[in-house]
């Protein structure tokens, strides 16, 4: 521990004699007179807490931890449903670790935070190219919450009080749009058929892919809101849009979407990125933050005095819509919203470009196809998803799901999620796939012979 | 600071001019200054009843936002839609392009509880 | 490093320096057999995004980074976003693959390690807070408050009293999250103005707090940078009145280890650990906002919590569970780091964060008040809020004017014009990891941008002429909003 003198913990630089010259400063005896306020019947209580760890000490603790982790690495895992192993361009974590980009606060100096506000316009204008829509924010929490941010939006515009989700839709989604709408006092509704969507609603909200891995026609669903009057709302992966098409041009109004795994690691679903697109007529009724483009008030002086021509600079803009100044009638209460996982996504997709991204979406596709295939072959199996698929399809083996998985499992293999529980009838007895990009080829392998050791042992 | 003579005015820095049966509603000299650079202006659609001391509308500034209150009840006739594209006339022509609405005023006598330009210059904190 | 200061690097984006033909990144060839695509009316024809070679992009972002200032760049003393040191040990715990590589569906067998690093997180923050039960789920604080809050709501419509307590009372020196948050819920916000002292009016408060109150949104210490004097008392007047208590845990630094919500009577509160517990905010997240509260809203936290069972950890559903914030677990990466944050310095570290926190924005309301006015007066606690009233008075200038020319001394401005209680407000918090000498070199720099605001108050509203650009014409970017590239007109 920290010498007698010294500074008290290598993260605080004061030393004893600093805080002694502070106190003489400051006139007080002791550093105990600065919480006189505190009311003293509760100030300095007894706090049980593990002692402190030097860093060596606290490294091997935490290595010990995330070695008590099975997950990931060598093991195959085919778990997807809503967070999916994407192959990260090593450029990324390099970049986004630099302390200039990490270690700043919202960027509310704009001429010494010009990287996270360019930074935050190339990400945008990424989102807009990817969803097909007119505008987007700087990102919100996750994929999740921008879609209850979306049905909140189409509330307040459509001045209704209840919104449909069309089904299959991830659960989580459905639930924090739920937790969301508790808040606002509106009604939620999982609908199986967009035709379900009434002039109740101010939204239909649909999953693209779908919770079971089916690739959505957007424009079908878009027709079926408006003709209701509702605005269409796309919850869309946006690697899949690098094949698919923008949901912008099939008629969306807001898309969302989770960017978390094209930014880097799962980290167990968390921190993520909610992206949020939507046409601009509903620019003033966005919520979180927006940059826009703009100029210097007066350009810079040349080495004679003369003012040359205002440089181009990037700051936050229409703020009026926001917490800090609007308050209790704010379009909602974000403030902290994702921007380093934003910052990570934008260089993820920039760095495979407009040829990279869709050849990286039908790597992903194929490969997903082939495993498929290779599974479909094995005698007890088949593949009961319906309609074209993206990186997730349904196997149905020879025995209950979950026994399936149990089996997968001794075997060393994460299977997909058993989701045998549910109404769909080709989600019966099945378990939900993924397979990716990133998946290695070797591990598909190692799946296909294990489903044919647990076929043959029947 | 200008206060024109000839129109009313609200505790909220509305203005109110009679135009024969037709009320031309802005804000003051004072307000826009107040506010600062006006950046967006939401206003209500032809045909809006509007309600003698009710919110109708908002104007924001870069870091404000501040609500608009109807100085009179009325049927909105007119909306100055080139503040859409130039949201900065509110600034630079409180009292003549910067104008809001206009309504056709059901009451005319609502106006006599309004503010003169006198009485209304007296509200106004003194200048510095 | 940019082509000098004269080239408009603003102007060229990534999407202006594509060349076609160049790549980034390599993609695997498929070279098995090839699947059918779906039909063409669900693909898309392409994406307009940029092409650029690995070191053009590497080049563009790392210039992109010289242009921004971070706490390792240098004092950043923004009030109430507490900018502390982020420690690198952190970093790397974050990164180690059993952590990084966990899927949030995997079997709780699969995941102990991630999981037990959770529960210890809930258990450091309970006994922190002094509060009884913990959910690491929010994704930031302004989350963690919307959690809350609808706990309130839920356990007021247990109570059967929702229909009737349909107001949050909040103190006007709040965030503006605060308010916007109780409106989110579904709540009208009633304002409570602070009195000279910068504490909550008594007599509005003993007024308005009736049976129509479902809670007291309350920061403590609050944004003043004050003790928020008799807030036990305050809450009990609050749980007589059947209302309950929101505690905002924004300011927390600032008594670490000293007081516990719990304690003073806090029904449910949220935490920064973007804030107090140093993880890194990446230029605007993310963060973490754990929501803490008393036994008896214990079942309405937002899914999931962590509970140990039979000597292992499992994801649990709360009772009566206003439901998830997040589709999976919260920010599990933030939560890492500010577990080791919290392992690393113990409960005397913390009180030393605290104590020296506390110490350094003392110091610098010593070393400064001469030279600005102070409207809610001294000592203070984490941070300290002059006005530059006087200056703008006396000499035409603004708080905004002095903020830029801090830029100009190498300094990160502190948060201006907030609270909004204050006329031209200084918001400053120093924090436990600024040495006493560059608390004095802050002081020092205000107190010259305090006398050249009188000799020269041109050089303030000039600044900055330092920074990478001078002032940005923010009223142009909101009147006709450019917010996305577009391709040159043809």
């Amino acid at each position: 521990m920290s010498e007698p003198g010294g500074s008290p913990h290598p993260y605080i630089p004061n030393t004893a004699s600093d805080r002694a010259l502070i106190l003489e400063r400051l006139e007080l005896a002791s550093a105990g007179a600065l919480f006189a306020d505190l009311p003293e019947a509760y100030r300095d209580p007894h706090i049980e807490l593990p002692p402190a760890l030097t860093e060596p000490d606290l490294l091997r603790l935490v290595r010990q931890q995330a070695g008590k982790n099975r997950d990931g690495g060598d093991r195959p895992s085919f778990l997807g449903a809503g967070a999916y192993r994407r192959s990260v361009p090593s450029i990324v974590p390099y970049l986004v670790t630099r302390s200039e980009f990490m270690t700043a606060y919202t960027p509310y100096q704009p001429e010494i935070s010009q990287g996270t506000l360019q930074t935050a316009f190339e990400y945008q204008s990424v989102v807009c190219e990817l969803t097909g829509l007119d505008v987007s924010n700087t990102g919100l929490y996750d994929g999740a919450s921008a879609t209850a941010e979306a049905c909140l939006l189409a509330a307040r515009v459509t001045g209704r009080s209840a919104v449909a989700l069309l089904e299959p839709v991830h659960p989580g989604i459905l639930e924090v749009v739920r937790t969301y709408a508790y808040g606002a006092n509106v009604r939620v509704d999982a609908v199986r058929d967009a035709s379900e969507v009434s002039a109740e609603h101010a939204c239909l909200v649909v999953q693209q892919p779908d919770f079971l891995g089916t690739i959505v026609d957007v424009e079908r669903v878009a027709e079926a809101a408006h003709a209701a009057g509702a605005l269409c709302v796309v919850n869309a992966d946006p690697f899949a849009l690098g094949m698919l098409r923008a949901p912008g041009d099939a008629g969306a109004d807001v898309v969302t979407g989770e960017g978390r795994d094209l930014a880097g690691g799962l980290q167990f679903g968390g921190p993520s990125l909610g992206l949020f697109a939507a046409r601009n007529e509903y620019l003033r009724q966005f919520p979180g933050r927006i940059v826009g483009r703009t100029r210097e008030l007066h350009g810079p002086r040349d080495g004679g005095g003369h003012e040359q021509a205002p440089r181009t600079g990037y700051v936050l803009t229409l703020q009026a819509r926001e917490q800090f100044i609007r308050r209790e009638r704010a379009t909602s209460n974000v403030s902290t919203a994702q921007a380093l996982i934003a910052l990570a996504f934008t260089i993820a997709v920039q760095a495979l470009g407009p040829r990279g991204l869709r050849e990286a979406a039908e790597l992903c596709y194929q490969r997903a196809h082939e495993a498929a295939r290779r599974i479909e072959a094995l005698p007890a199996f088949e593949v009961p998803s319906s309609g074209p698929w993206f990186q997730e399809f349904l196997v149905r083996g020879p025995m209950r799901a979950p026994e399936l998985h149990r089996r997968l499992a001794e075997r060393g293999i994460a299977a997909g999620l058993d989701v045998s529980q549910r109404d769909e009838p080709e989600a019966r007895d099945a378990l939900l796939f993924c397979v990716t990009e990133a998946t290695p080829p070797e591990h598909v392998d190692a799946l296909i012979d294990a489903l044919r050791e647990i076929g043959d042992t029947l | 600071m200008d206060i024109r003579d000839g129109l009313r005015y609200t505790h909220e820095h509305e203005w109110i001019r009679l135009e024969a049966d037709e009320g031309v509603i802005g804000i003051s000299d004072y307000a826009q200054e107040e506010l600062g650079d006006v950046v967006y202006v939401a206003l209500p659609n032809l045909g809006t009843r509007l309600v003698a001391g009710q919110r109708f509308g908002e104007i924001e500034s870069v870091k404000t936002v501040s609500e608009l209150f109807a100085p009179a009840t009325g049927e909105v006739t007119a909306v100055n839609e080139a503040l859409e594209e130039h949201p900065e006339l509110v600034n630079e022509s409180p009292f003549d392009d910067g104008w809001l609405v206009t309504i056709v005023l059901t009451d005319p006598t609502e106006l006599e509880s309004l503010l003169d330009a006198a009485a209304y210059r007296a509200e106004l904190p003194a200048a510095d | 490093m940019n082509g000098g200061a004269s080239e408009d690097f603003g102007a060229r984006l990534s999407f202006d320096r594509s060349e076609p033909g160049r790549r980034a990144v390599d993609v695997p060839r498929w070279d098995g057999e090839l699947a059918a695509f779906p039909d063409a009316r669900l693909l898309r024809e392409g994406v307009r995004l940029p092409e650029l070679s690995q070191p053009g992009l590497v080049r563009y972002y790392t210039a992109l980074s010289q242009r921004n200032y971070g706490v390792d760049s240098g004092t950043y003393p923004l009030g109430s976003c507490t900018m502390k040191y982020n420690p690198k040990v952190n970093e790397a715990i974050a990164a180690l693959p059993g952590f990084a590589d966990a899927h949030p569906l995997a079997p709780a067998e699969d995941v102990q390690g991630t999981l037990e690093v959770l529960h210890g997180l809930q258990r450091a923050l309970a006994a922190i807070t002094g509060m009884a039960a913990v959910s690491l789920a929010p994704a930031a604080g302004a989350q963690g408050e919307l959690a809350g809050i609808l706990m309130v709501k839920r356990a007021l419509e247990q109570r059967g009293e929702l229909a009737r307590r349909r107001r949050v009372l909040v103190p006007d020196s709040a965030h503006g999250t605060n308010p916007a948050t109780a409106a989110m819920a579904g709540f009208e916000v009633t304002q409570i103005p602070s009195q000279t002292d910068g504490s909550m009016d008594d007599d509005v408060l003993a007024r308005e707090l009736d049976d129509t109150v479902a809670a007291l949104m309350v920061t403590v210490p609050n944004t003043l940078g004050l003790w928020e004097h008799g807030i036990e008392d305050i809450a009990r007047q609050a749980h007589e009145a059947g209302a309950l208590m929101y505690g905002d845990g924004a300011n927390l630094n600032a008594v670490l280890g000293r007081v516990r919500f719990g304690d003073l009577g806090f029904d449910v509160v949220h935490l920064n650990l973007h804030k107090s517990f140093s993880t890194p905010h990446g230029g605007g997240g993310p963060g973490a906002g754990p929501v803490c509260c008393t036994a008896e809203l214990a079942p309405y936290l937002p899914a999931p919590v962590v509970e140990a069972r039979e000597g292992a950890f499992v994801l649990a559903r709360p009772e009566r569970s206003i439901g998830q914030m997040q589709q999976f677990h919260g920010s599990v990466g933030v939560l890492l780091r500010a577990y080791a944050y919290i392992r690393a310095l113990g409960l005397e570290g913390l009180r030393a964060v605290s104590e020296n926190a506390v110490l350094n924005a003392n110091y610098l309301w010593r070393l400064v008040r001469e030279h600005y006015d102070l409207p809610y007066g001294g000592p203070v606690l984490h941070e300290v809020v002059f006005s530059g009233s006087r200056q703008r008075r006396e000499h035409s200038v603004r708080t905004y004017d002095i903020a830029k020319r801090l830029i100009d001394y190498g300094f990160h401005p502190p948060t201006v014009y907030f609270p909004l209680i204050v006329d031209e407000a200084l918001m400053i918090e120093p924090t436990e990891t600024e040495s006493r000498e560059s608390v004095e070199a802050l002081a020092a720099a205000l107190v010259a941008i305090a006398e050249e605001a009188e000799a020269h108050p041109e050089l303030l509203h000039e600044a900055p002429v330092t920074a990478p650009l001078g002032r940005l014409d923010e009223t142009a970017a909101a009147r006709r909003p450019v917010l996305r590239w577009q391709p040159a007109e043809a």
